[in-house]
């Protein structure tokens, strides 16, 4: 499997990437050859094999649903770019 | 005192032969002294080291010391930190300053008897998110490997073994998705254990791959890791992979015999590809192994050669679902004067993310965009059901495999930055032991032109115990893993 420079932009959109336009062609050849490897695949005969997801046999524990955690929206926007008044800030949406 | 192993160091801090603070002192001295060359620091923490380093000596005065309380250790800057920069490597991550502690940063350094009271140096450097396998992605720079300082320490864990086999911490935390742990063990003479899938706690450990990340630690010999492995393990309710289950007792299990021990021989692991100075070495480890009242036994795993492929297929896929996180908006890089919401997460994650991280992000979204998803994904996650059932029939009738950890020796900076398919065969031994879930470790067997090889054990689900016993026979009955590099002395 071969990607285009032009795949590798559609790919970069759809993973929010801004990639320089230099870049795009080294990547679509890196990429192209990271998936002629992974093209290997293909020769095992997986007829009948359950895909695998997870390593272990286990099931999502629950817990009670009572609260666990405390209020800490202080701690986690002192942490962020741009915050005022207890919200984040982002470029307009609605006009 | 940075030649001493973790129960000589508790000894001598017990006799008072050293403070704690002495002890914490002698490192940041050495990583002062040497580090510069090395590049195995992110970020280093003095200040704290010593606050902690007086809380051991207090504790041990009074008596209320855990086994560990008063060790010296570095972090892999991939666990987060209350209160100190945890970048993971990577631009997008240089500004953060993590707002809690990993699970394993407060079992391991919380005073006794919350936690083990070892006392952190710094935040080792590393790979990118963890995605390498020479630690030559990291946003700070390539660290070098301390035997030879113009090859690559190995990676992802790069930071943390180059700080261990330099002397310049007694012992490291590090993460392995692939091989992140066992390859750069092996390239620099150290052991270092991949523990089971959910034996070690998750929280607080930035994501890359998530149904293959594992903590772990590397250390100079099996005694030092299996001393930080048990108190690093057990069950943790806030990450929901952790398996709630007694934790074995890694320390007592070091001494017993291993008389009878069935160790199995995959042929695939001996195939082309080996390096012949690395595969005279290992042959002559089985020797040893049969010496010591081991049985060995050909066996196969024939779906491994498919290991490489069906992991650049889950990993990436996990990893682009895992770093959409990074938004530019509630932490990590911003990019300057967006006019959009979406151009402030393209441009956020387009500046912070470096080359490797991209790649494998794109693979990841490419393989799990419409049209692609059965071809790829579901198949590599049916390939890997035949991997994880070439172990399970292989454990039915031997207890540990044992193979080469990597190819070869250390490589040299630089000769496969190009090359991403050349760099990413490097793990060809290790990535099986990850998508099957089981523990697996890397030990030294030797050296190949002055440079270290490692030899690779595999384990059975939670039989970490019986392959630190198995390790340590081997070093004790063995030299390899108490030579040091020269200029490290």
């Amino acid at each position: 499997m071969s990607l285009s420079p032009e795949q590798i932009r559609q790919v970069a959109q759809l993973a929010r990437l801004q990639l320089a336009p230099e870049q795009t062609e080294h990547y679509a050849v890196q990429i192209s050859n990271i998936l002629a490897m992974v093209d290997e695949l293909s020769r095992a005969d997986t007829e009948g094999v359950l895909p695998m997801a997870h390593p272990l046999d286990m099931v999502q524990r629950l817990r009670p649903d009572v609260v666990s955690e405390t209020n800490q929206r202080e701690a986690m926007q002192a942490i962020a770019p741009q915050v005022a008044d207890g919200v984040y800030l982002v470029p307009r949406v609605i006009e | 005192m940075h030649t001493l192993s973790i129960a000589e160091l508790a000894a001598g801090l017990r006799a008072r032969k050293f403070s704690a603070r002495e002890l914490a002192q002698t490192f940041l001295d050495r990583i002062a002294q040497h580090d510069g060359a090395l590049n195995s620091f992110i970020s280093v923490t003095a200040e704290q080291a010593l606050v902690q380093a007086d809380a051991a000596d207090a504790a041990l005065a009074a008596g209320t010391a855990a086994a560990l309380t008063g060790i010296p250790l570095a972090q892999k800057d991939i666990f987060c930190t209350q209160g100190v920069r945890t970048s993971c490597g990577s631009k997008m991550l240089d500004s953060f300053v993590a707002p809690y502690n990993a699970t394993i940063v407060d079992k391991l350094q919380a005073p006794s008897p919350q936690g083990a009271g070892m006392v952190m140096l710094g935040k080792a450097n590393m790979d990118e998110f963890a995605m390498g396998s020479s630690n030559e992605t990291s946003f700070y720079g390539p660290v070098k490997n301390p035997w030879d300082l113009e090859r690559v320490p190995g990676g992802s864990s790069g930071g943390s073994v180059a700080a261990v086999a330099a002397g310049l911490a007694p012992v490291a935390t590090a993460t392995d998705t692939g091989g992140s742990i066992r390859q750069p063990a092996s390239l620099t003479n150290l052991t270092g254990i991949k523990p089971t899938y959910g034996r070690v706690s998750r929280y607080g450990m930035i994501a890359f791959a998530s149904s293959l990340d594992q903590a772990g630690v590397v250390a100079r010999s099996a005694e030092d890791a299996a001393y930080v492995l048990q108190a690093m393990s057990g069950f943790d309710p806030r990450d929901s992979t952790s398996v709630d289950r007694p934790v074995d007792d890694y320390v007592a299990a070091l001494n017993g015999s291993i008389k009878g021990l069935k160790i199995g021989l995959p042929k695939e692991y001996f195939a082309e590809g080996l390096d012949p100075g690395a595969r005279t070495l290992i042959e002559a480890a089985i020797k040893q192994y049969e010496a010591l009242g081991a049985t060995v036994h050909d066996i196969s795993l024939p779906s491994s050669p498919l290991s490489v492929p069906t992991y650049y297929v889950v990993a990436p896929a996990e990893a682009s679902s895992n770093l959409a996180r990074f938004d530019g908006v509630r932490y990590g890089h911003r990019a300057e004067g967006a006019k959009t919401l979406e151009e402030l997460y393209k441009r956020s994650r387009g500046e912070g993310f470096g080359a490797e991280v991209q790649r494998r992000i794109m693979i990841g979204t490419y393989v799990l965009s419409h049209g692609y998803f059965d071809a790829y994904y579901l198949k590599a996650q049916k390939v890997r059901r035949l991997i994880y059932e070439d172990f399970k029939r292989a454990f039915e009738t031997v207890d540990l495999v044992l193979g080469p950890t990597a190819t070869g020796t250390a490589f040299k900076i630089g000769s496969k930055t190009d090359d991403p398919v050349a760099m990413y065969m490097n793990d060809i031994y290790t990535i099986a032991a990850n998508l099957a879930g089981i523990p697996a470790m890397s030990l030294p067997c030797g050296f190949v032109d002055g440079l270290p090889v490692g030899m690779q054990l595999m384990g059975n689900f939670f039989s970490e115990a019986r392959m630190l016993n198995a390790a340590h026979q081997y070093q004790l009955a063995t030299d390899f893993h108490k030579q040091s590099p020269k200029g490290f002395k």
